[in-house]
C-alpha cells in the first residue's frame, strides 16, 4: 500500500459513503449537500489519478453549477425544509437492482484487475489535455458547444409557458 | 496503484445511482441520483486512462465531455421538472398521467 492507494482508499470511502447518504436520506436539502461530499472527494480522487484539470472543471461545473442548478430546483418546488416521509417509493426492487449492478460491476472489475499495480503516469498539465483535445477531438468538442447551446434554448422554450401555447 | 480500488468505488457509486433511480419519487433527487451514475462513468475513464500503458489523455478529454453532457442534461432536466411543478404542484414521478389527456385544459410549455 502506497501513499496513493492509501488516498484512494480513504477519498472512495468517503464518495460512497456520502454517496450512500444522497440516495438514503430523508431531507431533499440534506441530499444536495452530501452529493457535494460525493462530488468533492470524486475530485480528490481525479487529482490522485493524475487527472488534474479533470479534477478542477468537476469542482467549478459539478459542485459549483449543477449542485446550485440543484438547489435552486429544490427551493421553487417549494421542498419541504424538515423530514419528509413520501421521498421513497417501497424499495425491495430498487435494493435488488442497485445492488447487483453495483456489486456485479465491481466483482467483475475485481475479477479484472486483482491486486495488480500499475505505475501512475506523471502528472497531466491543462497544456497536455488541451493539445489532445485540440488536436485529436476539435469536432466533438464543437458538436458539444452546438449541444450546449441547444439545451440552453430548449431549457428557455421549455420554461417559458407563453412560447408554443396551445390556442 | 492498484487500479482495482477506484474501479471498485465507481461500481459501487454506479449501483448506488441505480437504486436512487429506482427508489425515489422526488424528481430532483431522481436528476441527483442520475448525477452519481455519471459521475462513476467519469471515475472509470479517467482511471483507465491513468492505468492503461499509452493512453494519450483520451480517457480524460472524454471525461470531460462527459461533464459537459451531464451539465447540459441537468439544465435541461430542471426545466421540466419546474414545468412540472407548474403544472401539478407536485413533482413525484409515479404521480404524472402518462397520457395527455389530463393536461388538455392546461397551458402546456411546448404545443
Amino acid at each position: 500500500m502506497t501513499t496513493a492507494d492509501v488516498l484512494l482508499f480513504g477519498l472512495g470511502a468517503v464518495a460512497v459513503g456520502a454517496g450512500l447518504l444522497v440516495v438514503t436520506t430523508k431531507h431533499v436539502v440534506r441530499a444536495g449537500l452530501w452529493l457535494v461530499v460525493t462530488l468533492g472527494a470524486t475530485a480528490g480522487l481525479y487529482l490522485v489519478l493524475t487527472a488534474e484539470l479533470v479534477a478542477w472543471v468537476q469542482v467549478l461545473l459539478y459542485v459549483g453549477a449543477v449542485v446550485v442548478l440543484l438547489l435552486f430546483a429544490v427551493m421553487l418546488t417549494r421542498a419541504p425544509i424538515g423530514v419528509s416521509y413520501d421521498l421513497d417509493r417501497p424499495g425491495w426492487p430498487a435494493l435488488l437492482v442497485g445492488a447487483g449492478s453495483g456489486l456485479g460491476l465491481g466483482a467483475l472489475l475485481v475479477d479484472a484487475y486483482r491486486w495488480s499495480t500499475v505505475d501512475l503516469p506523471a502528472t497531466g498539465s491543462a497544456e497536455r489535455l488541451g493539445t489532445e483535445i485540440f488536436r485529436s477531438w476539435v469536432l466533438p468538442f464543437e458538436v458539444l458547444s452546438v449541444l450546449l447551446l441547444a439545451a440552453l434554448v430548449g431549457a428557455i422554450i421549455v420554461s417559458r409557458p407563453d412560447i408554443g401555447e396551445r390556442r | 496503484m492498484h487500479p482495482v480500488i477506484p474501479y471498485v468505488t465507481a461500481a459501487l457509486l454506479f449501483g448506488l445511482g441505480v437504486y436512487g433511480v429506482l427508489r425515489r419519487r422526488n424528481a430532483v433527487l431522481l436528476l441527483m441520483s442520475v448525477e452519481l451514475m455519471l459521475n462513476a462513468v467519469n471515475l472509470v475513464l479517467v482511471t483507465a486512462d491513468a492505468s492503461v500503458v499509452g493512453a494519450h489523455a483520451t480517457g480524460q478529454v472524454f471525461a470531460l465531455f462527459v461533464i459537459v453532457i451531464a451539465a447540459a442534461e441537468v439544465g435541461v432536466g430542471l426545466a421540466l421538472v419546474l414545468q412540472l411543478y407548474r403544472l401539478h404542484r407536485n413533482i413525484a414521478v409515479d404521480t404524472v398521467a402518462l397520457d395527455d389527456g389530463s393536461l388538455d385544459d392546461e397551458p402546456v410549455g411546448v404545443g
